[in-house]
């Protein structure tokens, strides 16, 4: 288990270090003023060329990314020359809302989808199947920032349940809960589906396992293993399904926070997009990827820690 | 004719999910082709007095906040949809496929490599990669078609080379090139006919997504220019219009939900016809 | 005939088809078998025959689409087929417990030897450490070195012969008075069959359960069991002690097994020999004898009757009209 963690730890730093070194590499290296990608089009030539400078634009590509490694290692993702602030500030205020939004968003996932997966697994081709396999493949099919829309449409706007904007009070949980209901239901809705069917999949393929046989020929009451044996099987694969789909939920927070108006890694992309603040693009860029990679490496590694095969397969 | 039901279209004929999808996806693309005969209105004509009208025998689903025939302009949408899709679709599909089967036939070095390759680019959230990538690329068409193919081709790779490297070893091939078949002929007779099927499945479930990504690339505003009528551009005057109407959201997203929809059965519908053993069990 | 009181396990014309889109698949038909309270009984028959889907029935765990036509199983006099759920799941394990053939499958991947053995007495009321200490003593007993270790592990950390051990003493923990092994040494190379038959002698004297043996290997019959019944495509041929049936056959089906497997324990088979000829298709069984088709012995009546069961010697028997004849 020590083994295989260091290796997946050491690919995800891999993937991370590659990923955003390509980035950077790819913005400074782009046709055009560096300075004026890097500072956006507002900044005045003294700025230019202090920043030339600063960053040793003059140094080729690779010592420039390592530079830019070094920056990072020491906590410093570079300025937002728009705001006058910190870039890692910028992100650090608005990553806990993000990373709310996703747990949210899993929370929702996994709660309904496990159930929902192993309601119908347990009643096989029974009414709530079918009801459950329709339902599913429709949450899977709807496009996550379509759900946003509808959900504020209808909730917010229309009945008025929920607030429509914004991220709640700070320092008051229900508010901020409630801020959280449709935005997260709204990133989750799809995977609800997605854990379903999964969930429902491994388990009747765990139910039809010698081992299920073995604990009902023992007497074990059948829902105990259904509930018990047969779902801590099934889960596995829905965790690791949740933990690579981090990634999705991340594209799908940027709808969502730019539909009901919260803060959030999505929205200060991409507000600095449009701003061309491309510093805070990048920092904010490292973070999600961050989060993303380090998401999946822990779903991979409870996967691990829960099926004792795992480790000595991989 | 009785052949006819033991070949794919047949059987699929039989499936009632598959037939489902079949008829939203031709009507679709019917919709999408002959946008211009079908449409009631010029796309672009603005019928100033009508503005935000709700749907009525004139505009069957209203009209938006400059007062465009809204049914007008999501047939326009489901062009670009379609061309943006079926392109990037096409695209990042043929890359996946050669990367992937020189993952699968290449050294253990070079597998590692590009696995390592499709790795990194999954780790960047596909929305969030379209928005930087946006900000150093001129809006249009292009830069979503870049975009989308960056962010889907390393699926498409993993799948062929899974495909491959299992292919590589069976019976049949080791027998074939034990009678000293031309690597030509391997792949070209054996191995690419095997891929085909999942990647198939994986390009019909893979279109939905990205024409969803389009979409959302317009509405957030990095997709098409100004002013053209993607179904992302029509959400996006819905949200910025949503207490006004609610029509524009409602009929703008509808087009995404079906075309997902039909594309997503489709894709079961052909996974439990090809390769029975992933057959979801429904 | 003995008493059905003295039998711990009577099943008596038991009937069992599945439904399949060729139609109902008889996979037994009036199979009768009994195990005399502290003997071992062997069943051994070819792939196919019936041996797994009698010990569904036993237990009542059989598959979906699994009907039973008629019969009774008598668990101590007690209608395993017509109990309720709730007397079922009471008897399974306590009174009755299995030994499934691959211990790599049979035993939960993602849970801990001795948290399975804990669950298995989730009806004691005693503390988790007690259940523990027993699950323990039990696989000191089944032979296992250092056993609470043992406790620790994972099925995929022990190797096959220790998994047997595991699933035997899993088996044995609740000391039933019926034993089931459905072929528990087939997944085992020779040396560990031996060890693992000699086990189980060991844990029937231990706690004087009968034990029902099901294998296609002669010579472990042979070498375990009092007593064995024949089965060919879902029906009992023969039945009757060890020695006699060795000796004697009186179905042509178990002389043409011995003869082609004599059954020396040592001498490994991968499967039961070979007789020229087809298992007939069970959704449509001929009528007369079924063993009709391959057997070298048929007369015109074998086309005609279905063979009753004829008693060769008391306490034995042999469904075939020339009974008699053959076992001459
Ligand atoms: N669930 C089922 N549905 C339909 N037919 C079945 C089912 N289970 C078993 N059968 C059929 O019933 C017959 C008896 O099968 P069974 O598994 O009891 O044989 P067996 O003697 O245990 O064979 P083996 O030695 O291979 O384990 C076979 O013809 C088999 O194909
Ligand atoms: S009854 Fe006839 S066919 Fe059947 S086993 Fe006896 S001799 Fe052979
Ligand atoms: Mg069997």
């Amino acid at each position: 288990m020590i083994q295989y963690t260091l290796q997946r730890v050491a690919l995800a730093l891999g993937i991370v270090f590659v990923a955003i070194s390509a980035l950077y590499g790819v913005m400074i290296a782009l046709p055009g003023d560096p300075t004026s990608v890097l500072l956006g089009p507002r900044a005045t030539p003294e700025m230019r060329a202090l920043f030339r400078e600063q960053m040793g634009l003059d140094d080729p590509l690779v010592v420039q990314i390592l530079n830019f490694w070094g920056r990072v290692l020491s906590g410093d993702l570079g300025t937002d020359f728009f705001r006058n602030r910190s870039v890692a500030t910028a992100v650090m205020n608005a990553l806990p809302h993000t990373v709310a939004l996703v747990f949210g968003a899993i929370f929702w996932s996994a709660t309904l989808g496990i159930l929902l997966g192993a309601f119908s697994a347990d009643r096989r081709n029974s009414l709530l199947d079918r009801v459950t396999g329709v339902i599913s493949v429709a949450f899977i099919a709807a496009p996550s920032f379509v759900v946003a829309l509808y959900s504020l449409l209808l909730f917010a706007v229309t009945l008025r349940w929920f607030p429509s904007i914004g991220a709640g009070e700070p320092g008051d949980l229900l508010s901020r809960i409630q801020h959280l209901v449709l935005p997260s239901l709204a990133i989750g809705l799809a995977w609800v589906g997605y854990v379903a069917r999964i969930v429902r999949a491994s388990m009747l393929e765990a139910m039809g396992e010698s081992y299920i046989r073995t604990a009902r020929a023992f007497g074990l009451p059948r829902r105990r293993v259904v509930y018990n044996y047969a779902l801590r099987v099934a889960i596995l694969p829905a965790v690791q399904v949740l933990g690579v789909g981090i990634g999705g939920m991340l594209s799908s927070a940027v709808f969502a926070e730019i539909v009901f108006s919260r803060p959030g890694i999505g929205t200060l992309i991409y507000t600095s997009v449009s701003d061309r603040n491309y510093p805070v693009v990048m920092g904010a860029m490292l973070v999600a990827i961050g989060f993303f990679v380090t998401c999946a490496l822990i779903a991979d590694l409870i996967n691990a820690a829960l099926d004792p095969r795992h480790r000595k397969t991989q | 004719m009785s052949g006819f039901r033991h070949t794919l279209i047949g059987r699929l004929a039989r499936d009632p999910l598959a037939v489902m999808a079949i008829v939203i996806i031709a009507a679709l693309v019917v919709m999408a082709v002959f946008a211009d005969l079908i449409a009631p209105y010029d796309y672009t004509a603005m019928h100033m007095t009508d503005r935000f009208a709700p749907p009525s025998a004139e505009f069957w689903l209203g009209t938006d906040n400059l007062g465009r025939d809204t049914f007008s302009r999501l047939l326009q949408g489901g062009r670009i949809a379609l061309t943006v899709g079926l392109t990037a679709v096409v695209i990042s599909g043929l890359i996946g496929l050669v990367l992937g089967m020189i993952a699968g036939f290449g050294p253990r070095w070079l597998d590692n490599a590009l696995l390592f390759f499709f790795d990194t680019l999954r780790a960047y959230p596909t929305i969030i990669l379209a928005l930087a990538l946006a900000a150093l690329m001129p809006r249009g068409l292009t830069t979503v078609i870049v975009v989308v193919v960056i962010t889907s081709f390393a699926e498409y790779g993993r799948v062929v080379r899974t495909q491959t490297l299992s292919l590589k070893h069976s019976e049949f091939i080791l027998a074939e090139r034990a009678m000293g078949a031309s690597f030509g002929r391997i792949v070209f007779h054996h191995i690419l006919p095997n891929v085909l099927g999942p990647f198939f499945i994986l390009a019909a479930m893979n279109l939905p997504v990205v024409i969803t990504i389009e979409a959302g690339m317009s509405f957030l505003g990095v997709g098409v220019p100004p002013g053209t009528p993607s179904w992302g551009s029509t959400l996006k005057d819905g949200f910025d219009h949503i207490r006004q109407t609610p029509w524009l959201i409602l009929s703008g997203g509808l087009p995404l939900i079906l075309v997902t929809l039909g594309f997503t059965f489709l894709g079961e519908a052909l996974r439990d016809q090809l390769d029975p053993r992933l057959r979801s069990g429904r | 005939m003995m008493d059905t009181q003295t039998d711990t396990l009577a099943v008596r014309d038991l009937s069992v088809s599945f439904d399949t889109r060729a139609g109902a698949l008889q996979a037994l038909r009036k199979v009768s078998i009994k195990v005399p309270a502290g003997e071992i009984v062997g069943v051994v028959g070819e792939s196919g025959c019936g041996k797994s889907t009698l010990i569904g029935a036993l237990l009542s765990l059989l598959s979906e689409n699994a009907r039973v036509v008629g019969g009774e199983v008598l668990l101590d006099g007690e209608d395993v087929l017509r109990a309720t759920p709730r007397r079922l799941q009471a008897m399974r394990g306590r009174e009755m417990s299995v030994v499934f053939q691959d211990p790599m499958t049979s035993l939960n991947p993602v849970l801990s030897v001795g948290r399975q053995m804990r669950d298995i007495q989730y009806r004691e009321r005693i503390s988790d450490a007690e259940k523990s200490r027993r699950a323990a003593a039990m696989l000191g007993r089944v032979g296992l070195p250092d056993p609470e270790a043992k406790l620790h592990a994972y099925p995929h950390e022990l190797s096959g012969g220790m998994r047997q051990r595991v699933a035997i003493a899993m088996a044995a923990l609740m000391e039933p008075k019926l034993l089931i092994a459905d072929e528990p040494t087939t997944a085992l190379d020779a040396t560990l069959e031996v060890q693992i038959i000699e086990l189980l002698k060991e844990i029937q004297r231990e706690i004087g359960c009968a034990i029902l043996f099901i294998s296609h290997h002669l010579g472990v019959i042979a070498e375990l069991c009092d007593r064995m019944v024949v089965m060919y495509a879902g029906e009992a041929v023969e039945e009757g002690p060890v020695e006699e049936v060795f000796q004697r056959p009186a179905h042509p089906y178990t002389a043409k097994l011995i003869e082609c497997d004599p059954g020396r324990l040592h001498e490994r088979v991968e499967a039961l020999p070979a007789i020229p000829g087809s298992l007939p298709d069970l959704t449509d069984p001929p009528a007369g004898c079924i063993f009709r088709d391959r057997c070298h012995m048929a007369t015109e009546i074998c086309a005609r009757e279905a063979p009753p069961r004829v008693a060769v010697t008391p306490g034995r028997w042999s469904a075939c009209h020339h009974a008699k004849a053959v076992s001459a």
